[in-house]
């Protein structure tokens, strides 16, 4: 075996431990240290962090949809904030639903409707009483969007900053339409003040426990889902689409089916996260779901690395997690902060902290000391 | 081999760029099992002509006819790539982030190339056993796992004839192969070309007169987008209306 396969092997290998290491961690040891410890304890880890964490890791579900149409297919889709926020709404207006006579005006409609005087609950709400269609909605919904927006788009042969427009295009209208009160779905303020699901009050820890395991866990399966993918031939196409797309064409496959399924699991992931991140949060606004947000996942996926599963992971979460640092502190910098940590990103180490991370492996310092040059970055960066 | 007639047929093709007619009323047959030579100045229209073939231009008029009466006018690249015909590029165009074998693996013909399939399929020993081969063909057999990003111009050339050769099409379309290759690779590439017209028909695209040379049984000459004259390699230069064009042009540039 040549050395290029057994570095790559040995790559691999890492990647899967620390894929285990990390999983125990989030799985087991953060929810066992905020139940076991008590509270004054160095080693307790409060309801607040625990809560923290699960919002973290239902965005590194969708910085994985998002690294397997940009970082290995190389579309650059600026609308990916719409599917989160479709799955979001999804679930947030079931939410809604079960709220009952506990709202503040006391009435079965959602505060907001009883506000705007609406009468009667529009029909598109009806099917969200039921908690089945709120889940699979928020899944499929996205899905759908996505196939119906992609067929058109990859059909037309729409590519490159195209469709990056077009898709920042798409999450501007969908803000602008979730922010209207005629579209009865909360306007600015969005849907908030829920109180239970299926049942359990969202407001007690153990419920929010819950909430987190089903978050790690769904990641872990989103991350199972994404590595076969990868590993597959089809993942392959991927990346070669992302290498020379004629190629790919001319060797007999239609890359705008390949892109179109990249892009509705990418979309269904993202919808997958919304539907996460609502119990967990308690509220879903339009500015959740806009413009900026959908640039703000795309940052992610550059910060921890484009074209690794694990590089989208690190990003989501580190990038969150100092975001709630940053803001905490300095509010008014966090815009700045992550301007220029895309700025760094884009100038410095463009295939992320993994790419980082790698280049200061033993081996490439080595390298590094004999050519006087970086190690090579992935061919890809520089798109 | 007992097929008879063309593998393809080409007539009264026009392509029009905004008036610029890159391929006026051609006329162009290659039969089977035949290595075809087109040669011709800048802007003689050599790319567009295969950019037809393939698919990837769509003529104003004209006919495409591949093998017995298949019209290829209208069809997608992918779906004529299907059907037998492989194209070549001038530039390399690799899977750079892939590794040699990977990139022979998703060139190879299957039965089915949608996403479903792909996602599923495994290798088969046969397979694996064609690419072997296709791997010692090329000269790239000691390097299967290196990315192809990483292999020198020659071999990418290389690996790209390789990947046509995998889709086993009955007609290889080929741009320019020897551009930028050495003296060596130059030959190497001439009888890696003529060994392949054994099995497959060939067109090739060359500037290059002393590889025409080489390997050229009929050659085709463009002007203009159209074919001015066309045989074999002494009548071509024999001929005054090519020398005409070629020697017009060089005093052109020495002007």
């Amino acid at each position: 075996m040549s050395a290029d396969a057994t570095d790559r092997h040995a790559r691999n290998g890492a990647e899967g431990l620390t894929f285990w290491f990390v999983g125990l961690f989030l799985l087991v040891i953060l929810p066992v240290l905020n139940v076991l410890p008590g509270e004054d304890s160095w080693l307790h880890v409060s309801d607040f962090t625990l809560n923290r964490f699960g919002k973290f890791l239902a965005f590194a579900i969708l910085a994985l949809g998002l690294d397997l149409i940009w970082g290995y297919t190389g579309i650059l889709s600026l609308g990916h904030g719409v599917f989160f926020g479709l799955g979001a709404y999804c679930i947030g207006m079931h939410l809604m639903l079960t709220i009952g006579k506990e709202s503040v005006y006391g009435s079965d409609l959602p505060d907001f409707m009883v506000w705007n005087q609406v009468k009667e609950l529009p029909l598109f709400w009806k099917p969200f009483y039921s908690f089945f269609v709120a889940v699979f909605g928020a899944i499929l919904v996205p899905t759908l969007c996505a196939l119906l927006f992609g067929y058109l788009a990859f059909r037309s042969r729409i590519k490159g900053v195209y469709f990056a427009i077009i898709t920042q295009a798409v999450a501007l209208s969908a803000w602008l339409v979730f922010n209207r009160n005629e579209t009865n779905l909360g306007g600015t303020n969005g849907l908030t003040d829920f109180k239970q699901i299926l049942g359990f009050r969202l407001s007690e820890p153990g419920t929010q426990r819950v909430l987190y395991v089903i978050t790690v866990l769904a990641l872990g399966g989103a991350y199972f889902l994404c590595r076969w993918i990868i590993q597959s031939r089809t993942g392959k196409v991927l990346i070669a689409i992302r290498d020379s797309e004629q190629r790919v064409l001319f060797s007999g496959y239609s890359p705008s089916n390949y892109k179109l399924f990249v892009f509705v699991v990418s979309a269904g992931l993202a919808g997958l996260a919304g539907m996460l991140y609502v119990p967990q949060v308690g509220i879903i606004t339009p500015a959740q779901i806009g413009v900026l947000p959908s640039l703000e996942m795309v940052i992610w996926v550059a910060v921890g690395g484009r074209g690794t599963l694990i590089g989208a992971i690190i990003g989501a979460v580190g990038v969150n997690f100092a975001r709630s640092l940053l803001t905490n502190y300095f509010p008014e910098l966090w815009p700045f902060f992550i301007g220029g940590l895309f700025i760094l990103v884009v100038l410095v180490f463009p295939d992320g902290l993994v790419g980082l991370a790698r280049r200061l492996t033993p081996e490439s310092l080595r390298g590094l000391a004999q050519s006087g040059k970086p190690a090579p970055a992935s061919e890809g960066a520089a798109r | 081999m007992s097929e008879k007639g063309s593998i393809i047929y080409l007539e009264g093709v026009v392509v029009d760029y905004d008036g610029f007619k890159a391929l006026n009323q051609l006329n162009f047959i290659v039969n089977y099992n035949e290595l075809r030579v087109v040669i011709g100045p800048n802007g003689a229209g050599k790319t567009t002509l295969l950019d037809v073939i393939c698919g990837k231009t769509k003529p104003a008029t004209g006919r495409v006819i591949f093998g017995k009466d298949l019209d290829l006018i209208g069809k997608r690249e992918d779906e004529i790539a299907k059907l037998g015909i492989g194209r070549k590029f001038q530039a390399p165009s690799i899977y750079g982030n892939l590794t040699v074998w990977e990139n022979l693996d998703l060139s190879l013909k299957r039965d089915s190339k949608g996403v479903f399939a792909t996602l599923l399929s495994r290798s088969m020993a046969a397979e694996r056993e064609r690419i072997d081969r296709t791997l010692e063909t090329i000269g790239l057999k000691d390097v299967p796992h290196r990315r192809a990003g990483a292999l020198s111009h020659g071999q990418k050339q290389w690996l790209e004839i390789g990947m046509v050769i995998l889709q086993d099409p009955a007609l290889l379309l080929i741009d320019e192969p020897v551009a930028g290759m050495t003296d060596k690779e130059t030959e190497q590439t001439g009888v890696l070309l003529q060994s392949l017209a054994e099995k497959h028909a060939v067109v090739v695209i060359e500037h290059d007169m002393e590889f025409v040379r080489q390997i050229a049984r009929t050659v085709t000459v463009l002007h203009e987008g159209t074919v001015i004259c066309e045989g074999p390699v002494e009548k071509v230069q024999a001929d005054d209306r090519v020398r005409e064009i070629y020697l017009g042009r060089q005093k052109v540039a020495h002007a």
